[in-house]
């Protein structure tokens, strides 16, 4: 029975790293998803049916409820909630992750009891059984372990929340840090190994209860002080984190299955991290930190001014164009324009014109976030390439369009060594014959930093929300 | 009192231009100026005196009536000896003159007392842009000359697949990308040839492309000549310059089928760009216009005014009067000119005529004032051009550097990946001496993994790392396996503890798959 067992992990194992691989293709992907599922349905039904396995009605009440809440939320949410909802099941790991640390201790406890008063330990089942046959150095190591899987699912945990709220716009995007800064962080981490020496050297339940609050602090007080325009290295950063959460309880429990699909997440995790920090030329350490770096000198100072146009304008620039290129960004998701965006783009290209998307690896608020709210909206994925695929095409287009992005366009990244983007690779628009900035207003973005594309003299602004703009063009375009 | 413009039939044998047009009279009329034209003047251009009369100019007899009635004389040509004799005192001359070339007739007009402007001499800044007659005689002379090579030229000038069968592109080459140049190029690559250009200046490539032609660089090392520096006009190279570039003509010069040569260096003889053996060179059939004829040509097998067919069986036209052969838009576009001169000579609009040699333009074309002569100016208080900034080009490098490159780049790989491996192992064994067996078996797997996941998350497609997040999402609900292991447990909070979290990784794992499915389902290919 073990046996087959573990041929079920290893069987779920292969599965799920052939649907990892699966998503390099669009097509492929849609094939991918079924082999995680099969995977996870069959780890899933061989621990149900394997050994050491009682309490059914529990386990078979807890999974339905949770079934039908996760069917109901991923029916319900929007696309442009994608990274909150990330975000949100990022914490269910970390939470899930605490628990059975604790719970972990907890059954240790009565084992160890069991075993000091001589009691019966063969009628211990799951996991249990396994604790009872260890020996004492394992034990040790048992225990930090647990103490690992605490600390990094309680900071997943708090960090997840706190991420939520800032995406779900229910917490102040602005990066905010208590007094102390990061001496803060690092004090609370120096308790948390503290309190884990203690607590592999015999210390109680209580050590790792601490460890669970202040590592809960930390996680908080670390995702607090990160801004919005850098979330989509946290979420892919906490992506990580889940990861190695969820294989640290696998050490613990002797999990295999747990241990691989732990990892999985997490490389997973840290190589979208990198690229995002990559794609923003900044060193993950200074992004985590949180805040810009420091500057070396004043700005550039912008010469000229924002030239506003109307939908009048706009119409007869895309009427004589051939070559259209739209630069979405964040704006584009919070004025929940994709609809607009893709219906413009069906008549344009009804029209003969040649219409492509340029999307940069950090716009939005989470990995190819872009990518899904174009695909939400029937935007054909082979017309929407990657900032190294359309870049060198930009001095060929005819019009550009800039839909709520603001930092991704801004030549200060190439032409101002002093800018706190200088280096930031960055979609050259400007380069275009002509260039349309739909945007609310002429403040500054996210970053604060002034973007000299917008007094560039091939440059107009279409001012407004980004959804009634593109509606008033819709009807100038047939 | 306001003064009279006129203008004479030109004498210039050949000449059909006219410095004055109905139209241009209407805008003279405008600014305060009554206007007299000889009759017949504008015959050859296709202005009839009727057309004249028409707007409002006076039609008289002949040229000396017209010296006698204006105080103002627009021409085309440089002036006669016995034009000039014409000329009285107080009286304005404008035309073309050359100074350089016309020192006698300079002489001739200081000593009669009157004012000479010479069209030729207005400098090239933009203001002055829309007086420029060089230009629009050059445009005019371009576009010709590409014209006249047709004519000439036995063949299409675009490619073409026919049911008799595919006719190949004629291949232009332009040398010289002035005024004309670029003229020629636009009509050119617009009548379908695929055009090439050369010029010495390598600034002007930019323009070349942007009319459609393939500029033709030269590899070599001389700091490159500015044209800023010389009021946007090319300047004489040096001997190994020209060497280099004769050798890419001769390159070129079999597989072209017209070339077009415009190269003329301000007051010099024309340089010799094409010389006897590429025309030996090319194909029968093939054209060659030589715009610099007038100078001397830039072939020297080149006949002044003449059409020649060379031995080979390569026509050689060299026609001076290009302009002239299409009079009416050259005697247009000259007629604005004079009138935009003739604005800025007169700056209240009132027909009074005020010789301002403070103004750069005014100054710079006046060539003859006060009895005395005034050529040449002093330089312009404007600079015509922007300097050029010298654009940095990325050093090439050689096969050896690359290869150098190349290598160091491995070794620095090599290195730090051993650097890492050494370092991985000696930690890994640090661990192996201190964990029992029963770990270190399941710390092979995470290892294992961990590089699994590493190779196959780098293969995901940017555009799906939206999926990616929320199936790893899902998948790492498989925590859930450790909750029912533990769900069994005796100790009641441990089983609520294992319930709460099979339920939340339950959620995590159906709300994950579920909507990386509904977002896979979305992604289309058109």
């Amino acid at each position: 029975m073990e046996g087959l067992v573990s041929a079920a992990y290893i069987a779920a194992a292969v599965l799920f790293i052939l649907s990892l691989g699966g998503l390099s293709g669009q097509e492929s992907a849609k094939r991918a998803v079924w082999y995680g599922i099969a995977g996870m349905a069959l780890a899933v039904a061989a621990t149900i049916f394997g050994p050491g396995m009682s309490n059914y009605v529990v386990v078979i009440l807890m999974v339905a409820l949770g079934a039908i809440i996760g069917t109901i939320v991923a029916k319900r949410v929007e696309m442009t909630e994608m990274p909150q909802l990330v975000a949100a099941l990022h914490s269910f790991v970390g939470l899930a992750a605490v628990f059975i640390g604790l719970n972990a201790d907890l059954e240790l406890g009565s084992v160890m009891a069991l075993k000091a008063s001589g009691g019966d330990l063969l009628h211990l089942a799951g996991f249990a059984a396994t604790l009872a046959k260890k020996t004492a150095v394992e034990i040790g190591i048992l225990k930090v372990e647990v103490a690992l899987g605490i600390f990094i699912g309680a900071v997943t945990f708090t960090g997840s929340v706190v991420a939520f709220g800032k995406l779900a716009g229910k917490v102040d995007g602005k990066p905010k840090q208590l007094p102390g800064g990061h001496m803060l962080n690092a004090g609370a981490l120096a308790l948390c190994v503290g309190l884990g020496i203690m607590y592999v050297s015999g210390a109680g339940l209580w050590t790792m209860l601490l460890v669970t609050l202040i590592a809960g602090f930390i996680g908080y007080h670390l995702i607090m002080g990160i801004g919005g325009a850098d979330m989509p290295v946290v979420v892919s950063m906490l992506n990580s984190y889940s990861g190695w959460a969820a294989a640290a309880i696998g050490f613990t429990l002797g999990n295999d299955l747990l241990i691989v699909v732990g990892a999985l997440v997490g490389s997973s995790g840290a190589i979208l991290s990198y690229i995002m920090c990559k794609a923003m030329n900044r060193a993950f350490v200074s992004v985590i930190l949180g805040g810009f770096g420091g500057t070396s000198g004043p700005q550039m100072a912008v010469e000229g001014e924002q030239i506003a146009i109307d939908a009048d304008g706009v119409a007869a620039a895309l009427d004589d164009a051939d070559s259209i290129v739209i630069i979405p960004g964040y704006g584009m998701a919070v004025a929940q324009a994709q609809q607009a965006v893709s219906e413009l783009t069906k008549r344009l290209r009804d029209q003969g014109k040649t219409v492509r998307f340029a999307i940069h690896p950090v716009a939005g608020r989470l990995p190819g976030h872009m990518n899904v709210l174009l695909a939400e909206a029937r935007v054909p994925y082979d017309i929407v390439l990657e900032m190294d695929e359309i870049n060198d095409d930009f001095p060929e287009t005819d019009v550009a369009i800039v839909i709520g992005s603001n930092d991704i366009v801004n030549p200060a990244a190439q032409d101002d060594p002093n800018s706190p983007i200088a280096g930031m690779p960055v979609l050259e628009v400007w380069k275009a014959k002509q260039v349309f900035v739909s945007k609310r207003g002429q403040g500054t973005g996210y970053s604060g930093i002034e973007n000299p594309l917008f007094f560039k003299e091939n440059t107009r602004m279409f001012y407004g929300d980004a959804k009634d703009s593109l509606n008033a063009l819709l009807a100038k375009i047939a | 009192m306001t003064l009279v413009i006129g203008s004479p039939t030109e004498v210039f044998p050949g000449e059909n231009r006219v410095a004055m047009t109905p139209a241009s009279a209407v805008a003279l009329a405008k600014i305060g100026y009554s206007c007299v034209v000889e009759a017949g003047a504008g015959l050859a251009a296709g202005f009839p005196d009727a057309a004249y009369a028409e707007a409002g100019v006076t039609v008289l007899e002949d040229a000396a009536a017209v010296y006698a009635a204006a105080d103002v004389i627009a021409k085309v040509r440089p002036p006669s000896e016995t034009e000039v004799g014409l000329l009285r005192d107080g009286q304005t001359l404008i035309s073309f003159i050359y100074p350089a070339a016309n020192g006698d007739l300079m002489e001739q007009a200081k000593d009669s007392g009157a004012t000479v402007i010479a069209m030729d001499m207005v400098p090239r800044i933009s203001r002055a842009q829309k007086m420029d007659a060089l230009s629009s005689m050059a445009n005019i002379a371009g576009y010709r000359a590409v014209i006249e090579a047709g004519a000439n030229f036995g063949r299409f000038f675009t490619g073409q697949v026919t049911a008799a069968g595919k006719v190949p592109p004629a291949k232009v080459l332009v040398v010289g990308a002035g005024v004309a140049g670029l003229a020629a190029i636009g009509t050119s690559t617009s009548l379908g040839a695929i055009t090439y250009a050369f010029d010495v200046r390598p600034e002007v490539a930019e323009q070349i492309e942007s009319m459609g032609a393939e500029f033709i660089y030269l590899e070599f090392d001389e700091a490159a000549a500015d044209g800023a520096a010389t009021g946007g006009y090319a300047a004489p190279s040096s001997p190994e310059f020209r060497e280099a570039q004769l050798a890419k003509f001769r390159e070129l010069a079999p597989e072209m089928d017209i070339v077009i040569t415009t190269a003329l260096i301000p007051n010099r003889e024309a340089p010799e760009l094409w010389t006897p053996d590429m025309v030996a060179m090319m194909k029968p059939g093939s054209v060659i216009i030589d715009l610099a004829a007038e100078r001397g040509g830039n072939c020297k097998l080149t006949v002044p005014d003449e059409k020649i067919v060379t031995d080979n069986g390569v026509t050689i036209v060299g026609y001076t009067d290009f302009p002239s052969r299409m009079a009416t838009q050259a005697s247009t576009l000259y007629a604005t000119n004079i009138r935009h001169m003739m604005t800025d000579l007169t700056p209240a609009k009132d027909g009074v005529l005020v010789q301002n040699m403070e103004d750069d333009v005014i100054r710079g074309a006046t060539v003859v004032h006060g009895r005395d002569i005034t050529w040449p100016p002093p330089p312009p208080k404007v600079a015509a051009i922007a300097a050029q900034k010298p654009k940095e080009k990325p050093k090439a490098l050689t096969v050896e550097e690359k290869k150098a490159a190349e290598l160091a780049a491995f070794k620095a790989a090599t290195k730090s990946q051993v650097t890492l491996l050494i370092a991985g192992a000696a930690l890994i064994g640090l661990v192996g001496l201190a964990a029992p067996a029963s770990f270190m078996s399941h710390f092979i797997v995470f290892v294992l993994a961990c590089f699994v996941g590493f190779s196959v998350i780098w293969n995901v497609s940017h555009s799906l790392h939206t999926p990616l997040m929320a199936v790893t999402n899902a998948i790492s609900g498989i925590v859930v396996l450790g909750a029912l292991l533990q769900v069994g447990s005796d100790n009641w909070l441990v089983v609520f503890l294992a319930a709460v979290s099979i339920l939340i990784a339950s959620i995590n794992i159906v709300g994950g798959f579920l909507v990386t499915r509904r977002m896979l389902a979305m992604f289309q290919k058109s």
